[in-house]
């Protein structure tokens, strides 16, 4: 095979909220994946990016998930994370964590060049324009932190939402400041965590939104569940669900 | 506190930063250089702009700041205009000024009406006239040496400040006006006072609304003379 | 001033509460920081420029003794009076003592935070001199007796109607019925009030954006034109600064006043910036007698070899906590000391010591809006970062937090024991809550639920249906 025709190995690092929480986004990954050429495996040996260890201080373990992590999808041409957060840290962290060990510097600085967000995977490596799905909903898109300002994803997953049939997006106000959701952040300051999605809440719901998509689960998850607390009629679904049809679950902390 | 003191006080701060940054022996002709070099950075796109340009853009800036701009064809009018200025406004025609010898080469004898007090500004001050060294079209914000010739106080204390600038000394960017004052100063050498100003005082402390007119003047008349 | 950084929970139960606060604060997004954007936007060499700004403090702190002293040469000739101080107690009493040699009684003010990090004007007013702030933020501040909740913005957290109420209980010499109903009328009141005090001070104290050490300058911008007049009517001028100021040459300070105003204010520039240097001259009408320049250390030296160097390049706009959702929820007091916001939660354990202020560099979301901002690129969540390392490192941090990282560790290290683990603890979890689709409590996930439901599982992890997928076993 030509280097044009072999499709891509691509490692889908599945994230470990996706692996425990939304199985569904993974699948949704993985078929938006195959649509754009690739051929998609999933190692078993990674478990978590490590970004609960590093944001909390604890950097031996955040080194040793690197170590891991890295070890079990470096030897595919591309590593996709349906995730913002899980790719920035594994893009723009590991090689800052492992920067003083001769022996991964060079493995890291690789790493992180074969990895990429999944939409922005879609749209600027795999050149895709479109998707070809029907979902009639009035939906507005909430940009996660890391994929907007260490990854720059910003205008790849309006360019596929506008591709699909029936989807009316709106934007709501301040759709790049953080929902509050930030880890263990949500847990250990929860009454700051509560404010921020309390405002982040109401700017989707003066936006007249039916439906609030992103790209990373931890904020989904914040975001729906404080909708759901509130009796908040719209619903949340990862951007990935749209975009590959894998609508068969219900929304995010919605009732069978 | 002894001057042994004060002494010892600066050798434990210049002490530690030496210990911090290791020994920093050597990078001194570096600094200097620097100093001596004056190089300019990155100057915005919209400073170059022929005299016209430059003369629209400070105009602009300065009204956008809400002060009042207005041209002078030539030094002879300007009596007429500052007159002009300070009756549409309600205002004395009574002016305090320093010894600036441009300004009091003006013939302000056309306008009888006006008085000009020289000196520093006292409080019952209600207008203060001054002239700029230099004018910068960036932002449009005038530059006011300090000395018996323009007091500060003249430019800060009445609640009505006209600044007057000649065309000729309007430039584009702020580097252009720093090289006009070392050029009248001396390389290194500072008026006791640099005053950039870009409008009438105001502030936003209340309430985040802005007020214009807070404790320097509440009202600019800038006149660009020529 | 009092220190309640260890207490910022409970400093923020109580600015969540405080509903004139919330008011206050809810108009950063349409104030401040639509002005910086447009700004921004009017600028097209903007993002250039922080570049540039980053180089220029970056290269000035590598040879920061040796711009502190050509400064001090240059300033010297040009007659003030320089004064080192290794910590706020040496500055504190330098000032004092300044204000002792010229009989003073009273003191003028224009805005400076290291004079708030010095707790200046208790030391002052503890020597029987009157202190009276002149920026109008400073004074709103000043006659409630709090500190300032924003480096920019002092007064950000008080509404309209608080400051009225205010000026009617300080300003009682002036008729009960007087309309202060709106922001030019309070204004016009502070004026009059501030002008007297303008004349009669005999010591005028500022701080300074910057330092020259080609001209031995130094600098205030404002708007409100109170430093100039705090600092040319006195007869006394004594700048109150720290050594992280120093900036080599006017074509460096003019680069870092381009971005300054804009990432503050949104203006394209400050009404009024001054360069001050040296006290009047012979020729002179006006201008104070003495100038002094009080140069702290106060902690700063010490931060040049560690990572947290890069904070010294701080300029002050405020940006980070204008941009800063967390401050923007809680607003500046529940910080609990002078700086407050993402700067603050990195400068403060310096300057206070990390157990002190812990919390700080905790309370972020990491969400990476304040060093998008930030005129001179300080990386202020990777610093954050860097405290909490060093807190991890020392054994800090609550029991539980601890021993649950230590567990999640584990299991996260050993991927085979992991996805064991996780398909359990799945299928348990979602054996309660499945059918509801999201838990309104749930035991050990207090923190999560008390404010929002926490969805539930769809049943089984990824990595259980990928090996069935695998083996052809339909989802």
């Amino acid at each position: 095979m030509t280097p044009e025709t072999k499709p891509p190995r691509v490692a889908l690092f599945v994230t470990c909220l996706v692996d425990l929480m939304r199985p569904s986004v993974g699948f949704a990954a993985v078929k938006l994946l195959e649509q754009a050429g690739c051929t998609v495996e999933v190692p078993m040996a990674q478990t978590c990016c490590g970004q609960p260890a590093y944001n909390s201080g604890d950097k031996t373990t955040a080194e040793a998930l690197a170590r891991q992590t890295i070890a079990a999808c470096e030897g595919y041409d591309y590593v996709v994370a349906p995730s913002g957060s899980c790719a920035g840290m594994l893009k723009s962290h590991y090689a800052k964590l492992l920067a003083s060990d001769a022996a991964w510097q060079g493995r890291a600085n690789a790493f992180a060049a074969k990895v990429h967000e999944l939409i922005s995977f879609l749209v600027d490596v795999r050149g895709m324009t479109g998707v070809s799905q029907t979902l009639i909903a009035r939906a507005t898109y909430h940009d996660s932190c890391s994929g907007l300002r260490e990854l720059g994803i910003k205008d790849q997953p309006r360019k596929l939402l506008a591709s699909v049939e029936g989807l009316e997006l709106v934007e709501m106000a301040d759709c790049e400041v953080c929902c509050g959701f930030g880890g263990t952040f949500a847990v250990k300051y929860a009454d700051i965590s509560n404010a921020m999605v309390e405002k982040k809440c109401a700017n989707i719901g003066e936006s007249g939104a039916d439906l609030v998509l992103a790209g990373d689960l931890g904020c989904l998850m914040n975001m729906a569940g404080k909708l759901r607390r509130d009796g908040s009629t719209a619903k949340a679904r990862h951007i990935a669900e749209v975009l590959a049809g894998e609508l068969s679950d219900p929304p995010i902390a919605a009732a069978d | 506190m002894s001057d042994a003191a004060a002494v010892a006080r600066r050798e434990k701060v210049l002490g530690a930063i030496r210990t911090r940054l290791g020994n920093s022996g050597g990078k001194r002709e570096a600094v200097e250089a620097r100093i001596a070099g004056q190089a300019r950075h990155l100057v915005p796109e919209r400073s170059r702009q022929d005299a016209s340009g430059l003369k629209a853009l400070f105009a602009a800036q300065l009204r956008a700041g809400n002060a009042t701009v207005v041209e002078s064809a030539s030094e002879a009018d300007l009596p007429r205009i500052v007159a002009s200025y300070l009756r549409g406004q309600n205002l004395p025609l009574t002016l305090r000024a320093g010894e600036d010898a441009w300004l009091r080469g003006i013939d302000w004898s056309r306008e009888p009406a006006i008085s000009i007090t020289k000196g520093p500004a006292v409080p019952a001050d209600e207008v203060g006239l001054t002239h700029a060294v230099a004018a910068v079209a960036e932002t449009g914000t005038l530059v006011l040496a300090s000395g018996p010739e323009n007091p500060v106080t003249v430019t800060f204390l009445p609640e009505t400040s006209i600044i007057v600038v000649r065309a000729a000394d309007l430039v584009g960017p702020y580097e252009a006006a720093f090289d006009l004052i070392r050029e009248r100063y001396g390389h290194g050498t500072m008026p006791r006072t640099l005053n950039l100003v870009s409008g009438p005082s105001r502030t936003a402390d209340v309430g985040g609304r802005l007020v214009t007119g807070a404790h320097g003047p509440r009202r600019l008349c800038v006149v660009i003379v020529g | 001033m009092d220190v309640t950084a260890h207490a910022f929970k409970s400093n923020v139960k109580a600015a969540l509460k405080d509903m004139q606060l919330q008011r206050a604060l809810s108009g950063l997004p349409t104030g401040l920081v639509a002005q910086r954007t447009a700004a921004k936007a009017k600028l097209p060499e903007f993002e250039a420029l922080r570049d540039v700004g980053r180089d220029i403090k970056n290269h000035t702190l590598a040879h920061l003794d040796l711009y502190l002293e050509a400064w001090e040469t240059k300033a010297t000739a040009a007659g003030a009076k320089v004064h080192w101080a290794p910590t706020a107690a040496d500055a504190r009493e330098i000032v004092a003592g300044i204000c002792r040699d010229a009989n003073a009684r009273l003191v003028t003010k224009g805005k400076s935070m290291v004079s708030e990090e010095i707790a200046l004007n208790a030391h002052l007013e503890a020597q029987g001199l009157e202190v009276v702030e002149t920026d109008l933020g400073e004074y709103l501040v000043q006659i409630r007796h709090e500190t300032p909740s924003h480096i920019i913005a002092p007064a950000i957290h008080l509404t309209e109607a608080q400051i009225e109420a205010d000026f009617r209980r300080q300003h009682t010499h002036l008729p009960k019925d007087r309309p202060l109903d709106e922001p030019v009328k309070i204004v016009s009141e502070a004026r009059e009030i501030l002008r007297e005090k303008f004349i009669k001070a005999d010591v005028g104290i500022t701080g300074a954006n910057f330092l020259i050490a080609e001209t031995g300058s130094s600098i205030i911008v404002t708007n409100e034109g109170n430093g100039d007049l705090t600092q040319s009517l006195a007869k006394v001028h004594v700048v109150v600064t720290s050594i992280d100021k120093v900036v080599p040459t006017l074509e460096d300070v003019t680069t870092l006043l381009r971005l300054l105003a804009r990432s503050a204010t949104g203006q394209e520039f400050s009404v009024y910036t001054t360069f001050s240097t040296g006290p009047r001259r012979a020729e002179d009408a006006d201008g104070p007698e003495e100038y002094h320049v009080v140069l702290l250390d106060n902690g700063r030296s010490a931060l040049l070899d560690t990572p947290f160097r890069e904070v010294l390049r701080c300029i002050r706009c405020g940006a980070c906590m204008n941009h800063c959702p967390v401050y923007g929820a809680v607003g500046g007091h529940a910080y609990g000391w002078v700086y407050p916001g993402p700067i603050g939660a990195v400068i403060n354990p310096a300057l206070i010591g990390l157990e002190e202020a812990s919390h700080l560099p905790n309370a972020s979301t990491f969400c990476g809006r304040c060093e998008s901002v930030c005129p001179m690129k300080i990386p202020l969540p990777g610093l954050m970062r860097e405290w909490r390392q060093q807190e991890f490192a020392a054994g800090g941090g609550t029991r539980m937090a601890r021993s649950a990282l230590k567990a999640w560790s584990y299991l996260a290290r050993r991927p085979r024991l992991y996805h064991l683990a996780s398909r359990l603890g799945i299928a348990a979890l979602s054996a309660l809550g499945r059918t509801r689709g999201a838990f309104r409590s749930l035991p050990l996930a207090g923190g999560w639920t008390r404010h929002r439901d926490l969805a539930a599982p769809q049943g089984r992890t990824f990595q259980q249906l990928w090996a069935e997928h695998k083996r052809g076993v339909p989802r």
